[in-house]
């Protein structure tokens, strides 16, 4: 009897655990809105979305997302693509050509490179890669896009490495056979069958690989400048909807328009993200099939 | 040597080159910080406050905030990650219920860290009231531990055959002891590695406690959970951004320690799996 009871409560605990994931996710989404509708209630919609002016602070202040959105995505967009293709590269090079020692030895160092925290490699920006930057494109200041975009692209490899090697590997070896059966070298059948059919896993790899340099705070905080215009070029300084939240969020006071339109900031990243991950499980799940 | 060879090699050179270009940084970095940090580590830097205005002393609070802080993850993590990963392998039927918990897992991991942040604060430090605190802290980044907690739990019960499950239902076991006695022993490793993994991630973390735990400069220990306390990755940002005159020594030792005890914890997680691997017989 005791033992049935002792049963009955872990399964309900087990239920609730399952239960709380499903949560957490709702009630991220549901105190971001609460916050964010807080804002539109006194600040429009409309103008939020398409104001080309964020001056939180002046007076009358101007949310406009545009400046944020369009920073984040030109240092997304240059980080992706530097990232891509040497990333797809390095991992056709550590699945099909490395001999094993070497393969296990780029794998730890990828593992190693996933593992160092982005403050640190914030810090590596302002310390060294921003002033070589403007050294080498004779800029005024090192703190800018490119700077933000290189480091951002350097933390996505890990990710797009790893993924898209899991879908090279995935592919079954009879596809290779059949392409040396026919006459065709390693190189041929990497590049004609083995890269095409891996192709979803690698768009899934390219999708999450977005999504975390989308999200990614502390580097593009520390190098790029933080500049909330819209920026011309990737070699001004600019800034992401990411920075502004961790920027501004200690300056503001609980409760004011500019509290509730940083939320209103966090909603969007939130729902870019969760689109980005939901097109990459369904491509992923494409190339398991 | 015909075209399509001369092709061949000159491809593989071009991967192996690029390849090259992804590694060296990463060898370049850590010897960076190695080179640069190695002489400011002391054993006053590792157990003394910061002084004058953090350009002297040491970062002991740092290091006692992070560990607080790992520790605060792994009580909430752990037991939440594993339980549900539990209810996906063991319990759940193909339902909606389901597919909604696998859903969610899938998002939780591609949250941005900053809206954790967030979320922890409007939640945690507001809403419940915790204030900026280790409690709030620790459970903010105990919902971005789950998902890698989650999926590498999942991966490890799957693992276990289904043999084992099968025997011991049919001598009389029920569901909960079969998975207590004949399931989870064998899935430890990959749960351990898992949490290892996740929780050096977390506390490597800087956007989830920037407004839900982190003190700018508190030269003393946290007293309680309900206490604010410096973590290592918001002290460097903290000295590399905000402190002018800053010497680099003690920037890049304290990157140096930050990135010691990530790189231990990776490597305690890497030893565990060698080891538990060696053990398994199935």
């Amino acid at each position: 009897m005791v033992r049935k009871i002792n049963e009955r409560i872990i399964e309900t605990a087990i239920r609730i655990s399952g239960f709380a994931v499903i949560a957490f996710v709702v009630l991220i989404f549901l105190f971001l809105l609460k916050d964010s509708l807080s804002l539109f209630r006194v600040y429009s919609l409309k103008a939020f979305l398409t104001s080309t002016q964020w001056l939180p602070i002046s007076e009358p202040p101007t949310f406009g997302i545009i400046p944020l959105l369009m920073g984040s995505i030109l240092v997304t967009v240059a980080a992706i693509i530097l990232c891509v293709p040497i990333g797809v590269a390095a991992a056709l090079f550590i699945a099909e050509v490395a001999p094993g020692y070497l393969k296990m030895i780029l794998k730890s160092l990828v593992e190693i490179l996933a593992s160092i925290p982005s403050v640190v490699l914030g810090f590596i920006g302002i310390v060294w890669l921003g002033p070589f930057l403007k050294h080498a494109f004779h800029l005024n200041t090192g703190m800018c896009g490119l700077t933000g975009a290189v480091l951002l692209a350097f933390m996505a490899l890990p990710t797009i490495i790893s993924i898209s090697e899991d879908a090279i590997v995935g592919i079954p070896r009879m596809y290779k056979e059949a392409a040396y059966g026919l006459g065709a070298t390693h190189w041929q059948a990497l590049w004609r069958i083995v890269l095409p059919a891996a192709s979803s896993g690698i768009i899934a790899a390219v999708m999450l690989g977005i999504g975390r340099v989308i999200g990614e705070t502390m580097v593009v905080m520390m190098v790029t400048g933080n500049a909330p215009i819209i920026p011309h070029s990737i070699l001004q300084p600019l800034r992401t909807l990411t920075a502004t939240i961790a920027g501004e969020m200690g300056e503001t006071v609980g409760g004011s328009d500019h509290y509730y339109a940083l939320f209103a900031v966090g909603l969007v990243l939130f729902i870019i993200t969760f689109l980005l991950n939901l097109a990459a499980d369904m491509s992923l799940r494409k190339s398991r099939k | 040597m015909n075209g399509a060879k001369a092709r061949q090699k000159i491809a593989f050179t071009i991967l192996g080159l690029i390849t090259l270009l992804v590694v060296a940084p990463i060898v370049l970095i850590i010897y960076y910080v190695v080179s640069r940090g190695w002489s400011a580590i002391s054993w006053e830097f590792l157990t003394a406050a910061p002084r004058n205005g953090m350009k002297e002393g040491g970062i002991f609070p740092a290091i006692v905030g992070t560990v607080l802080l790992i520790v605060g993850t792994m009580l909430f993590a752990l037991p939440v990650g594993i339980l549900s990963a539990v209810y996906l392998v063991e319990y759940a039927k193909d339902n909606l219920f389901t597919r909604m918990i696998k859903l969610s897992v899938v998002n939780l991991s591609g949250i941005p860290s900053i809206v954790y942040g967030l979320f922890g604060f409007t939640l945690f430090v507001v809403f419940l009231g915790f204030g900026t605190s280790i409690l709030a802290g620790s459970l903010t980044l105990a919902i971005m531990s789950l998902p890698v907690i989650i999926t590498a739990t999942k991966e490890a019960l799957e693992a276990v055959p289904m043999a084992y499950r099968e025997i011991s239902l049919s001598l009389g076991a029920t569901r909960w002891q079969t998975i207590w006695y004949c399931v989870l022993p064998y899935a430890i490793p990959g749960i351990l590695t898992g949490t290892v993994l996740s929780l050096s991630r977390a506390a490597g973390e800087t956007a989830p406690i920037l407004f839900t735990v982190a003190a700018f400069y508190l030269p003393r220990l946290p007293r309680s959970v309900f206490d604010q306390a410096m973590a290592l990755p918001y002290h460097l940002y903290v000295i590399s951004t905000q402190v002018p005159n800053m010497p680099a020594k003690l920037s890049f030792a304290t990157g140096l320690v930050l990135i010691g005890l990530v790189c231990l914890m990776n490597l305690v997680s890497i030893v565990l799996r060698a080891h538990f691997r060696k053990k398994k017989q199935w």
